[in-house]
């Protein structure tokens, strides 16, 4: 009754490689990795007698001879007589500036225009759901393409504020909207501003530490301590008293119209702008549906249990539904900042100087190296990506639902 | 209470008042209104400012439009038309019309060709779209690829015939074996096919496209929506199985099959698809035989595919996660075998959960289609940021052009989400 069948014990026979599962899996994974290496050995074979008939090499050593080519927007020292390694370092910061200020604007519409699609007011409602269908539905590259020819069709001239009754006017006399860009105050660092910069620093830290002890006053001993204006008050005065006591060590320096063009005060590009803004509105479309799926997945029942627990709405939702819809936003919206990323390569459309328009751009069209610069090039996008995603799977483990 | 009925009382009324109306505030559009725009001060707020953003867009956009000058031949003439009015000049898309959507270098008395081919898509579509259609329309949607590659580049009938045949000798070779096994009948067909191919393609006599019904179109002719809806038919239309196979061997028990497959699908969506397209442009053609000279449409179609292909497997993989256990297992217990258990239990189920994602994929390919202009093709956007714009008589129409792309693309992107709502909606087969 109780004989269990033993597999056979036969000796191995070649058809078991095909017949019998415990074998066939090592016989496809062979065939596989047979093809796999015939199918590079293949590419590699054309790769070379290709490079061979066209008389070239795969060499990295073009990182190491000048640019020849000037960089209107760069966050470090660059000149023409720059190396091509020193570019590819402006475009990669440039990259990264453009795709951090999109996703903090991108974050702010999306949550804006999500929370607002949800609203009970009709119109307001409609309006943010035609926002969304729009820009979801047209192509990122004819956005940034419209954008940028609204920055150069419609704002004026650096010249159009000449005169002594000039056509426009700078905006609060610290901001000026030219069509080469927007030249906004930069800051002047006086001697003893590092003081401020340093009690500025620390007071962040206090509002976190004022916080965090609120918390655990409020959870052993049911004390409830204002959060509010003590956290503004701890975040202000500090840093205020100082850069007063110190004499006003951090200056503005206003940008001038000197001849024909801004002096003075940062110039924040056309093509910046104009990406930032495109990429920024376009994924705030994205993540407007993200949040609004968030918000939506968290049933009726988790609100109506926290009110009957006797929580004011304020806390419903910064207690109860906001934890959990997060832990539905966040993981999408991560993936749109990834997109954001890998969207801003686009800037070769406008001519912004980021790492695909410098290294796989100009530095390409130079050199004529087209493998070793694309390779770099995607080299450089899949760390960015494969980061991301490792710090996105870290997040996803410590929110997961601890089940029991 | 019996009492209360005698007569006694003068006056008793026997009918029921009729109901009276509703207070005028608590019924129709101004109950409406009060509850959805005035509720509370903030929505009267917003209410208003939502109102002044609609006035502030309808106000610069309707005498624009409505102004809109049609038939005239450059620019200028449009301004001496509008004097200084505002309106739009629209007649740079009648007057270049035939550019914008075939491209510049497409032969003009060929037109119909491919105005041909776009209609057959439909019809093509149809059956696969809407399955309530008879079964015996896919036989349309089978030979469409084959009718509209010949009818868009034209040359000799023989090569689409040829490939027809193939793939016919490959399905009689699979029916054939496939009661065998399956994987007998999968390599086999694919055997056939390419037999059929390689003998067929030594059969083409040389120069068969010189004199040949339908005159030959070169790819690097093909420009304008034209171009766009060619890529984004096909390679979604391509990218499906491959991302169905890439899933399947994501999820495979053997290391090796799926260290393949997670390297390919990573590296794919790790890095933006102009790098993708670089590829295409200037690296592609490295690593085919010396020889050969495949063209650059041919090099994006595989780029790509091979992009969206990795999207549709990491929605397929999503399908197959969401799969309850109990289903692998009792396909398991049913004595299928991995073919049988994919093919009739677990890929329709698990296709039927990804239909929105994959919508969503094909809708994101279908807007980034138009990123073929940065490698100097001339689709849509590239024929208006290059030739159009450039024309002495178009130079600065720029609201009209990029308006007219933007809004081709948009009918075509929200039709087909709303199609795939649609679609969600006859396939809920739960009972919610």
């Amino acid at each position: 009754m109780t004989t269990i069948t033993d597999p056979p014990q036969g000796a191995f026979r070649l058809s078991m490689l095909i017949n019998d599962t415990r074998y066939r899996s090592y016989t496809f994974q062979f065939i596989a990795l047979l093809a796999l290496i015939s199918a590079f050995a293949y590419l590699g074979s054309n790769l070379f007698s290709n490079l061979a008939a066209a008389g070239l090499n795969i060499s990295y050593g073009f990182l190491g001879t000048p640019a020849g080519y000037d960089i209107n927007q760069t966050l470090v020292e660059y000149n023409s007589q720059s190396t091509n390694a020193r570019a590819a370092l402006v475009g990669i910061l440039n990259t990264l500036l453009v795709a951090f200020l999109a996703c903090v604007t991108a974050t702010v519409f999306g949550v804006v225009a999500g929370v607002l699609r949800l609203s009970n007011n009709w119109l307001v409602s409609k309006l943010m759901s035609f926002y969304v269908e729009i820009f979801r539905n047209i192509p990122v590259l004819i956005w940034i393409i419209i954008i940028f020819t609204i920055m150069i069709a419609v704002l004026p001239g650096p010249r159009a504020f000449r005169g002594d009754e000039p056509e426009a006017s700078m905006f609060l006399n610290a901001i000026a909207f030219t069509n080469r860009g927007v030249y906004i105050p930069a800051p002047v660092w006086g001697p003893g501003s590092m003081l401020v910069v340093a009690t500025f620093i620390l007071s962040v830290i206090g509002v976190f530490a004022y916080r965090r002890y609120a918390t655990k006053l409020l959870y052993d001993t049911g004390r409830l301590l204002p959060m509010g204006w003590p956290s503004l008050a701890i975040l202000f005065v500090p840093t205020l008293l100082i850069y007063f006591v110190m004499g006003m060590p951090i200056g503005l320096d206003y940008p001038e119209l000197k001849g024909f063009n801004f002096a003075g005060g940062i110039k924040v590009g056309g093509p910046l702008i104009a990406l930032w803004f495109a990429l920024s509105i376009y994924t705030g479309a994205f993540i407007a549906e993200n949040v609004r799926a968030g918000i939506q997945a968290i049933s009726k029942g988790q609100t109506e249990a926290a009110g009957a627990l006797g929580l004011r709405s304020g806390r419903i939702m910064n207690l109860v539904v906001l934890p959990q819809a997060l832990r539905v936003i966040i993981p999408p919206l991560i993936s749109q900042y990834l997109n954001i990323t890998k969207n801003s390569s686009l800037a070769i459309a406008v001519g912004y100087a980021d790492i695909t328009a410098t290294l796989g751009g100009i530095t390409l069209n130079q050199t004529g190296r087209a493998i070793e610069c694309v390779l770099l090039l995607m080299l450089f996008y899949l760390t960015i990506s494969l980061s991301i995603s490792a710090v996105m799977n870290v997040y996803n483990n410590s929110v997961k639902l601890k089940e029991r | 209470m019996s009492d209360s009925q005698t007569n006694s009382v003068a006056f008793v009324r026997t009918d029921p008042i009729p109901p009276a109306a509703p207070p005028f505030t608590t019924s129709g559009p101004v109950k409406w209104a009060k509850d959805n725009l005035f509720s509370t001060p903030a929505y009267t707020l917003l209410t208003v400012a939502a109102l002044y953003v609609i006035y502030l867009i309808l106000s610069n956009t309707l005498p624009w439009i409505f102004n809109g000058v049609w038939n005239t031949s450059s620019l200028a003439e449009c301004r001496e038309v509008l004097q200084g009015v505002s309106g739009g000049c629209f007649s740079v898309l009648t007057e270049r019309w035939n550019q914008l959507i075939f491209g510049f270098k497409y032969p003009v008395e060929e037109y119909w060709r491919p105005s041909m081919a776009f209609l057959l898509l439909f019809v093509a579509a149809a059956p696969v779209l809407f399955y309530k259609l008879p079964r015996q329309l896919l036989i349309i949607t089978g030979l469409f690829p084959f009718v509209a590659f010949w009818l868009i580049w034209g040359g000799t009938i023989l090569a689409p015939l040829i490939a027809l045949a193939g793939f016919i000798a490959g399905y009689l070779v699979y029916t054939r074996l496939v009661t065998f096994s399956f994987a007998a009948g999968f390599f086999g067909g694919i055997a056939a096919a390419f037999v059929v191919w390689i003998v067929g393609g030594e059969l083409i006599p040389e120069g068969a496209s010189e004199n040949a019904w339908l005159a030959p179109v070169a790819s690097r002719d093909l420009g304008g929506f034209m171009l766009n809806m060619m890529l984004g038919v096909t390679c979604v239309s391509l990218s499906l199985p491959i991302g169905i196979a890439l899933a399947l061997g994501r999820q495979s028990d053997m290391p090796l099959i799926k260290w393949i497959c997670v390297v390919f699908i990573e590296f794919i969506r790790g890095v933006p698809l102009i790098t993708l397209l670089f590829v295409a442009s200037v690296m592609l053609a490295y690593f085919f035989p010396p020889e050969s000279s495949t063209d650059l449409f041919v090099r994006v179609v595989i780029m790509i595919t091979m992009f969206s292909s990795a999207y549709i497997a990491e929605v397929i993989r999503g399908g197959l996660a969401a799969l309850p256990r109990g289903q692998y297992e009792a396909a398991d217990s049913l004595g299928l075998d991995y073919a049988q258990a994919m093919r009739l239990i677990i890929l329709p189920q698990a296709l039927k959960i990804s239909i929105p994602g994959i919508v969503n994929i094909a809708v994101g390919l279908f807007k980034d289609t138009t990123l073929v202009s940065v490698i100097s093709m001339f689709d849509i956007l590239g024929m208006i940021r290059g030739p159009i714009l450039a024309a002495t008589e178009w130079n600065g129409v720029y609201w009209e052009l990029l308006g007219f792309a933007a809004l081709l693309f948009f009918v075509v992107c929200y039709g087909i989400s709303q199609y795939s709502q649609w679609l969600e909606r006859q396939l809920a087969t739960d009972h919610r």
